[in-house]
Order: C-alpha cells, then sequence, then structure tokens
C-alpha cells in the first residue's frame, strides 16, 4: 500500500481500478514514396477525416461549454484548410518525394515556430493549435487511434493534466475521479469534477507507473492510495457506501420545491464564477444562479474583456438557464483579487481599499462596456444586476442612471432590452444600517456574509491568530441579516444571502424563520440546503 | 482595386476566433484580398496568414480588395470588421 498526497479539488471518494491516460506519441521516420500523387491522396483523405473529426468535436463542445467556448475548435478546422500550410505539405511531399506523416509534422512544426515567436501571449498558444491538428493528421495517417485511456470498467483516471479537447472526449460515464499530476483547483479538470459531481485530486506530483493498479481517491484528505490493504479497503467501502446513501436522499429531492412542512417557500439559487458551472447548477437542480461572479472574465484574458465577449457570456447562460433567474454581480475586483492590467497601485488595506463599485465608478468606460453586455444579454433571459460594496445611497443612484441612460441607447441603437432587476450586496455594515433607505431604491438585496463577517468583527479570516476570537455564528452578523431582512419587506422587496453562511445547513432553519427569501449557494449544497428545509 | 482602413477595437486584437470569421467572410468573394498592417501584409483568405500578422487593438489595417466584386467585398468586409472588431 502506498499513500500518494495531493490537493482535494472535489470531494467525495472513489475505489477502482486506476488508468493512465496518455497521449500516444506517434513515432513519425522520413521516408521515401515513389508514387507522389498517391501520396498526396493519402494525406488529403487523411486530412478530410481529421475536419470531421473537429466537427464532431465542435458539436460536442457547443453542447457542452457554449459556443464562445467551442469556437476554438472551428479555428482548427480551419487551420486544416489553410492555402499555406497545405501548399507546405503537399509541396514537401510532391518535391522532395517524402512521406506524408513526415511533411505534416515538418510543417506543423513550421508553422508552430511562426506563433511561438510573436511577442503577444495570446497568439503564442496558438503555436500548441497548430501543433495539436498537425498531431491529429499524423496519427491518422499512422492509424493510432486517439490518445486516451482503455477504459472497459469505470475507473479512477490518472493524467499529465487534461486539456479540454482531452476531457470532451471522455466517455464520462467510466470516469469515477480525476487524479492529475499537474493541475489547480481552478484547472479544467478540477472544474469538470465539479460539474460531474466526482471526486479529483490536483498535484499528486507522485502518481506514476500506477496504470492498471487497484487505487482509492479519498477527496475529503486529498490522497491517492494506491494497492490499499484489506482493512483501509473495508474502510472506504463503509464511507462510499455511506456516500452512495447520501446521495441517494438528496436525489430525491430533485424536482421537488424547496418548502418546509407548515408551507413556507425559500429560493435555492446557486452561486457560480463561469459558464461551464451552469451544468452543475441544473445538475443539482438549483431554482436559479444567485450570484455569477463576473470577474472570471477579467481575470482570464489579458486585456479589458470586449462587450461581445461579455455579450457571448451571459447570454449563454441566460439561455441555458432559461427564464430562471440569473443574478449577475458586476466587477467585483480590488482587495485579493487583483488583475494587472488595471494598474491598480499598492495598497496599505486593501480590504478598505479601491475595489468593487469603487473601481467601476472611477472608470466609468470599463463599468458601462459590462452594462451595456448585460443589458443586451437580458433579452435571452431573466438577468438581474447586482452592485458589490454598496456603503452609500448616491452610489446606488449614481449607477441607476448610468444603467437607465445605458438602455436608452441600446434601444436608439435599435437593440432589444429585456426586463432588469436590480440589487445590490449587502456586505458593509454602512448598507446594513442604512438598508431602509437603500431599500426605496432597488429591487433585491443579496447579503455577502463574507465580506460583512470581515468588516462587523473587524477580523481577516486568512490570519489564524485570530481564530479563537472568530465566531462565524456571532450574534451580531445575524442580528444584522434579521435587520437587513425586514428592511426590505417592509418596502415590498426580497432579500437573499449568498456569502458562505447561506450553506450552513446548521442556520437554514434560523434564517427560513427570520423572513429570509433566498439563499445562494455552490452547486452542491443546493439538495443538502433543501433537505434541511423540506425537513424543517 | 477599392480598399479602406480600420482601427481595430477589439481589446485582444485580431486573435484567433474573429480572424476565422474573417477569414470566412473574405471567401465569400472570387476577388483577391489583402490585409496591411504596417511592415505585414497577409492574405486575407488564409487563416495561417492573418493570425501570423498579429494585430493588435489601436493597430490601423488596411484592406484591399482586387478583382471581381471588389466594391461588394470592400463593403462587406469594412461592416464586418465595424462589428466585430
Amino acid at each position: 500500500m502506498k499513500v500518494l498526497s495531493g490537493k482535494a479539488a472535489f470531494k467525495g471518494v472513489a475505489i477502482g481500478k486506476i488508468r493512465e491516460f496518455g497521449e500516444k506519441k506517434v513515432e513519425v521516420n522520413r521516408t521515401s514514396v515513389s508514387d507522389v500523387e498517391a501520396e498526396i491522396a493519402r494525406f488529403e483523405a487523411a486530412r478530410d477525416t481529421a475536419a470531421s473529426q473537429l466537427g464532431v468535436l465542435y458539436e460536442k463542445a457547443v453542447a457542452e461549454v457554449g459556443e464562445e467556448n467551442a469556437a476554438i475548435f472551428e479555428v482548427h478546422q480551419m487551420m486544416l484548410e489553410d492555402e499555406d500550410y497545405l501548399d507546405g505539405i503537399k509541396g514537401m511531399i510532391r518535391d522532395e518525394q517524402l512521406n506524408a506523416e513526415y511533411a505534416v509534422s515538418v510543417t506543423g512544426q513550421n508553422f508552430s515556430e511562426i506563433f511561438a515567436a510573436m511577442d503577444d501571449d495570446y497568439m503564442k498558444e496558438r503555436a500548441a493549435d497548430v501543433k495539436d491538428i498537425s498531431a491529429r493528421v499524423v496519427r491518422i495517417l499512422a492509424g493510432v487511434e486517439e490518445g486516451g485511456a482503455a477504459m472497459e470498467e469505470p475507473s479512477i483516471l490518472v493524467a499529465e493534466d487534461l486539456a479540454p479537447s482531452e476531457t470532451l472526449q471522455l466517455d464520462r460515464s467510466k470516469v469515477l475521479a480525476f487524479v492529475t499530476r499537474k493541475g489547480s483547483t481552478n484547472s479544467h479538470t478540477a472544474i469538470l469534477a465539479r460539474t460531474m459531481n466526482i471526486p479529483a485530486l490536483v498535484m499528486v506530483s507522485e502518481a506514476e507507473h500506477v496504470d492498471g493498479l487497484m487505487g482509492i481517491v479519498d477527496g475529503k484528505e486529498g490522497k491517492l492510495i494506491v494497492e490499499p490493504d484489506e482493512e483501509t479497503l473495508k474502510d472506504y467501502r463503509d464511507k462510499l457506501e455511506a456516500q452512495k446513501k447520501e446521495q441517494e436522499l438528496l436525489n430525491s429531492l430533485k424536482g421537488k420545491p424547496s418548502v418546509t412542512k407548515d408551507g413556507r417557500k425559500i429560493n435555492l439559487y446557486a452561486n457560480i464564477g463561469g459558464v461551464e458551472d451552469v451544468e452543475a447548477v441544473l445538475a443539482n437542480d438549483a431554482e436559479g444562479i444567485g450570484l455569477f461572479r463576473s470577474e472570471f472574465l477579467y481575470l482570464q484574458s489579458n486585456d479589458y474583456p470586449s462587450e461581445e465577449q461579455q455579450f457571448e457570456a451571459y447570454k449563454a447562460v441566460a439561455e441555458k438557464m432559461g427564464g430562471k433567474r440569473v443574478i449577475i454581480r458586476t466587477l467585483d475586483i480590488g482587495a485579493d483579487k487583483q488583475i494587472d492590467y488595471f494598474e491598480l497601485d499598492k495598497e496599505e488595506n486593501p480590504a478598505l481599499g479601491y475595489r468593487a463599485v469603487r473601481i467601476c465608478l472611477n472608470k466609468r468606460e470599463v463599468f458601462k462596456t459590462q452594462l451595456r453586455a448585460l443589458c443586451r444579454a437580458s433579452a435571452y433571459g431573466r438577468i438581474a444586476i447586482m452592485v458589490p460594496m454598496i456603503i452609500s445611497v448616491w452610489e446606488v443612484q449614481t449607477v441607476k442612471e448610468i444603467l437607465e441612460k445605458i438602455k436608452e441607447e441600446l434601444r436608439e441603437e435599435g437593440r432589444e432590452v429585456g426586463e432588469i432587476e436590480f440589487g445590490i450586496m449587502i456586505e458593509t455594515p454602512a448598507s446594513v444600517i442604512i438598508a431602509d433607505e437603500l431599500a426605496k431604491e432597488v429591487d433585491f438585496f443579496s447579503i455577502g456574509t463574507n465580506d460583512l463577517t470581515q468588516y462587523t468583527l473587524a477580523i481577516d479570516r486568512q490570519n489564524a491568530k485570530l481564530d479563537m476570537f472568530y465566531n462565524a455564528h456571532h450574534p451580531a452578523i445575524l442580528r444584522m441579516i434579521k435587520m437587513v431582512v425586514d428592511a426590505a419587506h417592509k418596502e415590498g422587496i426580497w432579500a437573499g444571502i449568498c456569502g458562505e453562511l447561506g450553506a450552513d445547513t446548521t442556520l437554514t432553519e434560523e434564517f427560513v424563520n427570520m423572513g429570509v427569501d433566498e439563499l445562494s449557494v455552490s452547486p452542491g449544497m443546493v439538495l443538502p440546503v433543501r433537505n434541511k428545509v423540506v425537513n424543517m | 482595386m477599392k480598399e479602406f482602413s480600420y482601427t481595430v477595437q477589439d481589446a485582444l486584437g485580431i486573435h484567433a476566433r474573429p480572424a476565422g470569421l474573417l477569414v470566412k467572410e473574405a471567401a465569400k468573394f472570387p476577388c483577391e484580398i489583402t490585409l496591411k498592417c504596417g511592415e505585414k501584409k497577409g492574405n486575407a483568405k488564409r487563416i495561417m496568414n492573418v493570425m501570423a500578422m498579429g494585430v493588435k487593438k489601436d493597430n490601423e489595417v488596411t484592406v484591399v480588395c482586387e478583382g471581381d466584386q471588389e466594391e461588394e467585398a470592400a463593403a462587406a468586409l469594412e461592416a464586418f470588421f465595424k462589428e466585430n472588431l
């Protein structure tokens, strides 16, 4: 028995055979051919096969991750039709009487070097694309099956890291858990695991030469146990059994309303950080999206994301959610979330500094781009806009003025704008105290308990020395929540919670009793919270 | 010959996705379509060419259409740039 440690990316236990996901390398030799026309025909046939494989991948990607993210496969297809690329390959076959495998591989290398030499990080990545399509054609020419793992039975998949094109090709019903030697808790694999609701470990650097062995993944402790002994195996079989029972109970709650025995209803929404999380939202039967963190759009790119890029992302989420409410939080950076191109100064005290709406009201153009994208997306679903870090009424009024102007502008351009609910985050003590005034300005409140707790208790949660003073259930916080809910109801608007406290099932009953209208939690917590609600 | 100039507004410049769309649009016309940006030149119907030019935000691009349907091509591409880039 060997215990390998890494970082847990998603909880849960899995027991099964370990399979290595291998990129199959094809040995390319340089040989001479006598019939060049036949060799060119062989190349063209392989190229057609590659193009149709990419077509299938594109369709699959559109369905699973949306058109915007799938576009890369369409670009791959176009590269395969590029005349310069094709001429390069055919020229080598014809003029030098070389075999197609070699011509494709060398031409792919040449083109990828052009991209690799560019002074633009984005374009440098395209070098990998050219290599990727060339490798695909070579594989087809050589008659080698695509990379992957031979999984006859559901297995624990081990890989260096998994690219989007690779995870798309997986037969998901055969994957018990993901283990990667590289990657991070935010890597593509980790996100996929959360979506699929299966355990995942990342950074298990020692997980080598384990193909075919028996293994246990402990997604809580972050361990991969290879060839476990009988006792360990039994222990984990019990855990797995308990996990299955729990999951069955939760699955039975899907499609059921979140209503208490005495008929009180609460909206159970989910928090997401990107378009790809929507699958998990739907799989866990959330009734809407209570917090869509729009930062990912800004964190992912090297420069301000365009209106079009943002619009596509918001529209994709709105459409996927059908008519369900999607609350999108406007840009919330600063403090612990820094983005280079915003060129923010270093601050002595970033939590109390230049962040969130404070940046938006200073960099109006950036804010307007986001609001325009949001308004345009509102024509495709039920979009609500929520502004973070509010402390004063004038801030809310200013944002509303900007928003109204943008709606007018869009209508003048002949664009459709849907009904948009407008709300704010309540996450500063100031906003709690003036909640009665703020409630007159907005359609809803969403309480961000993480920041509210930090500001109210004056405790930085990263500081371990303060643990003895920290109390997540501090009466000050609970009373504040009650104040906010009461202030909202007095003006006839609703109030929800989107911070971590919302997912705390020991408080669910108290929240319902306070009259909280909505709880927004991570997708995996929707059913556990609903379980609590229906049993009270 | 018909030509027009356009300053790229898109934050990422002519990156993979718009390059793909541009090539698709250009392929609809029989004339030759050339992109010029500073010293660099490229065939607008060839994706590797377009991408390898590495056109960035605020770069001025000149699009030259020559041959059959050059008028229509220039008008369509000008509209394309305004809409997508």
